[in-house]
């Protein structure tokens, strides 16, 4: 226990390193690896995905052509903007600066949040037009007109996509908020100082991964097949 | 050698076990040997229930008609078998528990680099563990433990899901446990450590945890996909529905089989380290074994295609397959040939730790060639589903893996429980699970040659001789596995006090105490000299 004692004036250095700034290169590397993991995730998904949009495309173009694509650029220019009050609130704990990192935060879960009502939205018209896949798969009118082209059964897998990849995508958001307001309350608390920001900055790569994911998603999902 | 004198134990000093007591300190604690004493405790228990599997299954096979199950129950058990061995043993066994213990002390530091991450990573996997338990209980699973599709997402009407939730937990732990151990490698390393003074165990370490970090997230999609198409059938492995079941294999495949290097790498490592002790020699070669580890996690994960030779994949991507199947076989050979030539003029001493490390380089060997008869598309068609496959890769994971692993914990005993177990025991151990197992499995390899598949309750009543040999062969081996549990739980309390390095061996785990202090080394230590170097030390010496 000495040497948890020694280190004890240091705030925020754990007993296994010897300075902070092997924590903050030890920490900088996890966050890394662990976004590597992440892509190796998102990446079979998306591997799937490729497999089946060049063996089903004119399915996967009427599916596209279902969805909201106001919806969709909108909630792509929400996560834009969190993304850079995101970096400002990394900058200002980098700075020191309490009360801006706080502001900076919350705006980034209330932008968050605003994604996720947006998502919301779009997932209830899914089901107001019966395009659930397995779950309410009855789709009429206009989206069965869309639909029908390319086989009802291959237009359930592109919505079976949709909805993994968004689905797993919000599932990222929802974690993130919740990191965030944990980082809310520290930073409230004063534990982020220009010395030691390694959460609020591992946070911050978190969440620009989880933009990025989403700006590979939208095209992906609502701009394929020559809609204009 | 000198050291061991030097320390008077009339009292047992502070250390790891003994600073504190309660079952919280357990629980709750997030000293990375701790941990890996909690991964021993789970992971010895699995290997009983997955063991226990395997001899009814034994039992079953004794007669050509089936002995004991019924045929579902007979698809139960090798399913249950397998993914309990797999995911809740051989995965975790070496990096959990002995890398858990050895990671920290070897680069000299005083945890891993995330010692939380390292608690939680347990905890999942105990989760995990639960689930498969659960499944198992509640009616089991009978899809083999790859899950093909669309079997196991259409029709099986066993508990996928529970399972396959259980699977995809415990990938978890194990890219948390490879994400931590690469960053205390990279991060974490004692003043004068540099990447070519690395034990090869560390080289061995790094390579399994990039694949661990690398492959364990495709293995986690891949079976979340998989269990929303066996709960709403939306099609995407189903081919009534348009969708692909190929795919499935290709991204199963895609982790499960580097994962096999998961399993064996490490096992290479600790054979590194007791050959090199064992043989009073610097490994030779030893840039090249470090750079093998490295070449095998890379190339590993570009062979996946050789499991799917007969299963409607093309005839090109077999092709290439096969070839690329070979050259993964080039950095096994160099170990073993490395490891050989290591002995060559050492001077050898026959200890426990050694006749298992001699074991594994023999067992692998043909483990490893066997594995050329696979990759090789003619004759794999002729010997693919059969029990030659079976005797293969049991070669590889209890012939390889689990020879290193009962290697490497009877090599670090001494370190972990502070204790010696009595050394006659465990070479009489070692002897018969080297028995038993080839009297289990070579037979395996005739049954497979002569065309007798795999996963089948019944057999020809030609074949009853040689199933019967396995049957009787598992016997000897389950009894070659319980001697070491036992003379090793009655050494912690009756064993003779260990000295700091038993062996004489290199390497910073036995510059500490044994069992180390909490901290693990009073200061951290300066490295200044190459890894094993055992030649200089006796030169001193003299």
């Amino acid at each position: 226990m000495t040497d948890a004692e020694a280190h004890g004036q240091l705030a925020g250095l754990a007993h296994q390193f010897e300075d902070l700034e092997q924590q903050q290169e030890a920490d900088a590397l996890g966050i890394w690896l662990f976004l590597v993991t992440e892509i190796m995730f998102f990446g079979g998904l998306f591997a799937a995905y490729a497999i089946y949009r060049w063996l089903y495309f004119s399915a996967f173009q009427g599916g596209s052509h279902i969805l909201d694509i106001r919806l969709g650029a909108a909630n792509t220019i929400v996560l834009l903007a969190s993304s850079l009050t995101m970096a400002l609130s990394v900058r200002s704990a980098q700075t020191g600066n309490r009360r801006a990192t706080v502001t900076f935060l919350i705006a980034t879960m209330i932008l968050g949040g605003t994604f996720l009502g947006i998502k919301g939205v779009e997932y209830n018209q899914k089901f107001v037009e019966h395009v659930v896949p397995s779950l309410d798969w009855a789709p009429e009118g206009q989206s069965l007109a869309r639909l029908a082209p390319g086989g009802l059964d291959h237009a359930q897998i592109y919505f079976f996509f949709y909805f993994a990849m968004t689905g797993l995508h919000a599932l990222h958001m929802i974690i993130g908020m919740a990191l965030l307001l944990w980082l809310v309350l520290r930073a409230r608390k004063g534990d982020f100082t220009p010395h030691y920001f390694a959460p609020v900055e591992v946070v911050g790569l978190y969440w620009h991964f989880v933009d990025i994911v989403w700006i590979f998603l939208f095209p992906l999902l609502y701009l394929i097949g020559g809609r204009y | 050698m000198s050291t061991a004198t030097l320390e008077p134990r009339v009292h047992a000093q502070r250390n790891y076990l003994n600073d504190d007591y309660g079952w919280k300190s357990w629980l709750f604690t997030r000293d990375h040997k701790r941990i890996a004493l909690l991964y021993l405790v789970s992971i010895t228990f699995f290997f009983m229930i997955g063991g226990s599997f395997a001899v009814l299954m034994r039992i079953h096979l004794v007669e050509p008609q089936g002995a004991l199950v019924q045929p579902e129950t007979y698809n139960k058990l090798f399913t249950l078998h397998g993914i309990v061995m797999i995911f809740f043993f051989l995965i975790p066994s070496i990096p959990a528990v002995l890398g858990n213990f050895l990671v920290p002390l070897m680069v000299g530091a005083r945890d891993l680099a995330f010692p939380r991450l390292n608690l939680l990573s347990w905890y999942i996997y105990i989760v995990g563990g639960l689930f498969t338990l659960y499944s198992a209980i509640a009616g089991g699973v009978d899809t083999g433990w790859t899950f093909y599709t669309p079997y196991s997402s259409t029709y099986s009407n066993t508990q996928v899901t529970a399972v396959a939730i259980g699977v995809f937990i415990t990938g978890f732990s194990s890219i948390l446990t490879g994400l931590n151990f690469i960053v205390t490698i990279h991060k974490m390393r004692a003043p004068g450590l540099t990447w070519f003074r690395m034990p090869l165990f560390l080289w061995a370490m790094y390579a399994t945890s990039i694949i661990m970090v690398l492959g364990t997230p495709v293995l986690a999609i891949t079976i979340f996909l998989l269990a929303l198409e066996h709960l709403f059938h939306v099609g995407i492995f189903s081919p009534a529905l348009g969708g692909d079941p190929l795919l499935f294999q290709h991204l199963f495949w895609f982790y499960s089989h580097p994962a096999v290097y998961i399993m064996i790498l490490p096992a290479m490592g600790v054979v590194s380290e007791i050959i090199a002790c064992f043989a009073r020699k610097r490994i030779f070669g030893y840039r090249i074994v470090a750079f093998s580890s490295v070449a095998i996690a890379v190339l590993g994960f570009l062979v996946w295609g050789h499991h799917m030779f007969v299963t409607g994949q093309s005839v090109y991507a077999g092709l290439i397959f096969s070839l690329l199947s070979f050259l993964v076989a080039i950095p096994s050979a160099i170990k073993v040939f490395n490891w050989t030539a290591t002995l060559y003029k050492g001077s050898i001493s026959y200890d426990a730790p050694m006749l298992y490390a001699m074991g594994f380089i023999g067992l692998f060997t043909m483990g490893g060639l066997t594995g050329l008869f696979l990759a090789s598309l003619a004759t794999d068609v002729h010997l693919n589903g059969t029990y030659f496959i079976v005797a293969h890769f049991h070669y590889i994971m209890v012939g390889g893996a689990v020879m290193g692993y009962l290697g490497g914990i009877h090599f670090w005993w001494p370190k972990i429980s502070g204790r010696k177990y009595p050394n006659g025991w465990a070479a009489l151990a070692a002897a018969i699970i080297f028995i038993g197992f080839n009297l289990t499995f070579f037979p395996q390899f005739v049954l497979g040659y002569l065309g007798m598949p795999r996963r089948y309750a019944f057999y020809p009543a030609e074949f009853q001789v040689l199933n019967v040999m396995s049957s009787a062969g598992a016997t000897v081996l389950g009894v070659g596995y319980l001697i070491p549990l036992v003379y090793l739980i009655w050494s912690m309390r009756y064993g003779p006090i260990a000295e700091s390095n038993p062996w004489g061996a290199t390497g910073l785990e036995w510059k500490t105490s044994s069992p180390p202090p909490t901290e693990n080394f009073a200061e951290i230590p300066v490295v200044t000299e190459e890894a094993y170097a055992y030649a200089a030390e006796e030169a001193a010496g003299d």
